[in-house]
Order: C-alpha cells, then structure tokens, then sequence
C-alpha cells in the first residue's frame, strides 16, 4: 500500500478540481439566492430598476451554469473519476440546471413587477415573503447538505417543500376569492399567483437538489416527494 | 454461496479457496462464481492475489514447487483439483494469455498450429489449415497475416502478437480463457482492439482477465471482482459484482477507497 501523502498526491488534481467545483456551486447559490430576495424586494416595494436588475442579472446565473458544467465534462474526460467521485460530478451537473432554472424564477417576478407598472398591489404581501424566505432557507440548507453529503439532511428540506406548497395553496384560495368577488380584480391577482407561484417552482428545484445529495451520498435514484407538488393544486 | 445445484450459466464455483507458496498463505478463503460466457474482471492492488488466483483456474500454479492448495474450484460442477483430473486437458479447456505477448520463434502458422498438433486434434493438413484460419479470424488477426502466414511471428507488431497468442489459444477450442493484464504491453490502439475482441469472443468462450488499469476493467468486463490483502497478508475477494455497480455505486468502502484512487 501506498502511503498516505502518495495517494494525497496521486488525487491532488483530482481532489482540487473537485473542490473547485464545489466552490462555484455554493457561488451560483449565493447568486440564485439573491435574485430571489431582489425579486421579492422588488414585489413588495414596486420597485421597477430593481426588478430590471434581477432579469439582467440572470445571464450571469446561466454564465456560471455553462462555467461549472464545462468544468464538470472536463473533470471527466480527464481524471475518469469513478464512484463516489463520479456521483458528485454528475448530481453537480444536475444541480446547476436546477439553480440556473431557480434564477429564472426569479427574474419571472421580476418580469411580472416590471408588467406591473404603477397598479397597486392587491393586497399586502404577507405569505409571499414567508414563501421566500423559506425557499432561501432550503436553498441554503441543501448546498450545505450536498458539500457535507449529508442525505438525512437532504430529505428534511426535502420534506419542508410541503410547507411552501401549503402557503401557496392558500395564497392561490385567497386570491381566487378575490376574482370571484370582484372579476376586475383578476389582472391584479393573476400577478401576485405568478409570482407565488414562480416560489412555489423554486421549491421544486430545491427538492431536486436534495434528491441530487441522496443519489451522490447513496448511489440510489429516487424522487423524495413522489406526488407532483402542484398536479394537485390545479384539480 | 450456494454449492448443490448451482445454475446453469455458472462455469466456475470456487469455494473456500487457499492458497500457499510454501508456508506463506497468498489466497485466503477466496469464494466467488464466475458466469458462463461473460467477462469477469479481477481489480486490486499489487500484490493482492490477483494472478496467483486466476493460475488456481487451470491449475498453473502446480508448475510452482512448493506450493499447496484448500478448498473447492468447480469447472462446470467438477473439481478441477480432483486427482482424476486430466491436467493438460483442462489446460486445453482453460487457456491463458500472459502480460506480454509470447509467441514461440517459428512462423505465425506454426505459432497457431501448435496446440492442435501437439493435441492432435486434426487428422490431416487441409483440416489444419482450417483450423489456423478459423482461429486466427477469430482472434481478427486474419486480414492482416493471411498473407505472411510462414513469415516469423516476431516479426509482427506487440497488438499482433498478443492476438497471434490469442489465436493460439483457440486453436486447441477451449471453454475458457484467462488473461493475466494482456495489454500492459500494448498501445491504446492495440489495447482497445483486445478489447473489442474480448467483447466478441465472450460470445462463446468465459473471459477472466486481470487487470491493473481500472478504466480497462470498467469498459470492457461484465463483472468485477475487487481483490484485496487481509490482515494476515493473503488476498481475498472482498467484493464482486456487476461492473457497472462496482463503478458507480460499490458496497465495500475499501472498493470505493481504491477505484477512487484514495488506496494502493
């Protein structure tokens, strides 16, 4: 056998492109994570330049995205990495496209401010923040889960996707409530159900991320949350 | 492992194998199944047991003095190691192709030729001649010799020699072939036309091959077997499997350890 500091070195490319890797995940994250608070900042005061912001922003997220995927496919072809390894470069490619489409949600609220104009808000934004916050919070949480390949922890976020899906049914009643109250109301209501909405697919992606951990951890493929979140909703 | 009525597909069954170089143990209680017609891939570090193992398969290591073994190898249900057993004939059923390619100094004919004249497994020339250029088809080398077949072997390039031994190995129709890491001496072109031709003659013929280089195992065996050292510095298998699951998703950390390169 070899000894320690031989086989150090023999994964040293390996191990630090790898870590690479992992650093422009967590990167991207901070990135997604932002355009998710900006959005929803941008909802709750009406602030158009911000909301621009976001959507211009988005083409960084998908620079990042091709970034971290180049840098996967090279790993691959070069260093031929193998189990565990392998796993990790394959759920970090899937990962990406899920924080990348999480960006996208995103600059949608803030396509849907910008739309907005100068109509004032339905009503006070109050499930919507909570929404946000949590799906930030999960965010987080799930790149945490996925550097410590952590899969209990992945299938706890996984779990609170339910959270996120209830404050979104309640947000989709009350909102249905005012358009039948008053059909002048819907233009204004269909903006806030867009951008709930916009949440309640990031929550998604998030759920993907942690089924991404549970496959890198385990070696197994399987959805955490089987029933679709939002087939029911629609019934 | 199951022992009675193991099922059809099996060619062999090895069970509780040891193996000593005089008082020193190389193989501890080595048991695992080898499938009919399929490749079965040995991994592990140097050292680790790997070819002394796939020497027990034709009784090879009888060639060594002072060596002893325990325990069962079953080919096809039969103990290879019972004293009724014909050694050569098991040789002819259990081929091996070595590291580096050796064929003898004569031509290539004569190369091909040798097992079945020496076995006398055709009764006239034209039968003979037959047999050469089936085996070398086999082996996809004859298109490129069909021409020189009396010119000298040596004369032929490494990835050709190592299919003239190949092709040497078929001529006398065995069920098996074990090769001990037969492209360590070749070029990546030479090295994946082995390949491909383990893929084809997997066909009909059970492959065992060791291998050193990892990637190898990976692209071209069906099964795996992870060799490693015990505490008391015998090889043993400590984890088989489908190829594919070992390179994905092994069971044993100490198989995820080394095909990640973290050990040996």
């Amino acid at each position: 056998m070899s000894s320690a500091k031989q086989v150090a070195r023999a994964r040293a490319t390996l191990d630090r492109e790898l870590q690479a890797i992992e650093d422009s995940l967590l990167r991207m994250g901070d990135m997604v994570d932002s355009a998710i608070d900006r959005s929803l900042k941008a909802l709750a005061e009406r602030d158009a330049v911000l909301a621009q912001k976001v959507v211009d922003d988005d083409a960084e997220v998908n620079r990042i995205r091709f970034d971290i995927e180049e840098a996967c496919l090279a790993l691959m072809a070069t260093q031929q990495p193998a189990a565990s390894d392998l796993r990790t470069v394959v759920a970090a490619m899937s990962v990406v496209v899920d924080m990348e489409r999480m960006a996208d949600h995103a600059a949608g609220i803030g396509r849907t401010v910008i739309r907005m104009g100068d109509e004032p808000l339905l009503k006070p934004l109050i499930d919507m923040p909570r929404m946000a916050a949590l799906c930030r919070e999960m965010l987080h949480e799930s790149l945490k889960a996925f550097i410590a390949r952590d899969a209990e922890a992945a299938k706890a976020i996984a779990r609170r996707d339910e959270e996120i899906d209830g404050l979104y049914n309640q947000i989709f009643r009350e909102l249905l409530t005012f358009m039948i109250e008053d059909p002048r109301t819907t233009t204004r209501a269909l903006y806030l159900l867009f951008s709930a909405h916009n949440l309640e697919r990031i929550g998604d992606r998030i759920t993907n991320i942690a089924e991404r951990v549970v496959f890198m951890t385990s070696g197994v493929m399987r959805e955490l949350n089987p029933e679709p979140s939002d087939a029911s909703q629609l019934q | 492992m199951a022992v009675e009525g193991a099922s059809d597909g099996v060619k062999f069954q090895v069970e509780g194998l040891n193996f000593y170089y005089g008082d020193s143990r190389a193989l501890a209680d080595v048991a695992l199944t080898i499938p009919e017609r399929r490749i079965t891939a040995l991994i592990g570090p140097s050292g680790c047991g790997k070819s002394t193992f796939l020497r027990c398969l034709n009784r090879m290591n009888e060639t060594i003095p002072g060596t002893r073994i325990e325990g069962r190898v079953l080919l096809d249900r039969e103990d290879i190691y019972d004293p009724e057993i014909d050694v050569v004939e098991l040789r002819r059923r259990v081929g091996m192709v070595f590291q580096k390619p050796n064929p003898f100094p004569q031509s290539v004919f004569d190369n091909v030729a040798f097992g079945p004249r020496v076995l006398g497994l055709t009764g006239n020339r034209r039968g003979l001649a037959d047999l050469v250029e089936q085996s070398l088809r086999q082996a996809a080398l004859w298109e490129e010799v069909h021409d020189r077949l009396s010119g000298d072997a040596l004369s032929l390039s490494l990835g050709e020699q190592q299919r003239l031994c190949i092709a040497r190995v078929l001529a006398v129709e065995p069920d098996v072939i074990l090769m001990d890491e037969p492209c360590s001496a070749l070029d990546p072109i030479a090295t994946l036309k082995i390949e491909e031709l383990m893929r084809t003659l997997c066909a009909t013929y059970t492959i065992v091959i060791v291998t050193h280089n990892m990637q190898q195992a990976a692209r071209a065996s069906d099964r795996t077997a992870m060799m490693m050292l015990t505490d008391g510095r015998a090889g043993t298998v400590i984890e088989i499997g489908e190829t594919q699951a070992i390179f994905t998703r092994p069971q044993d950390p100490r198989t995820e350890a080394y095909i990640t390169g973290r050990y040996g």
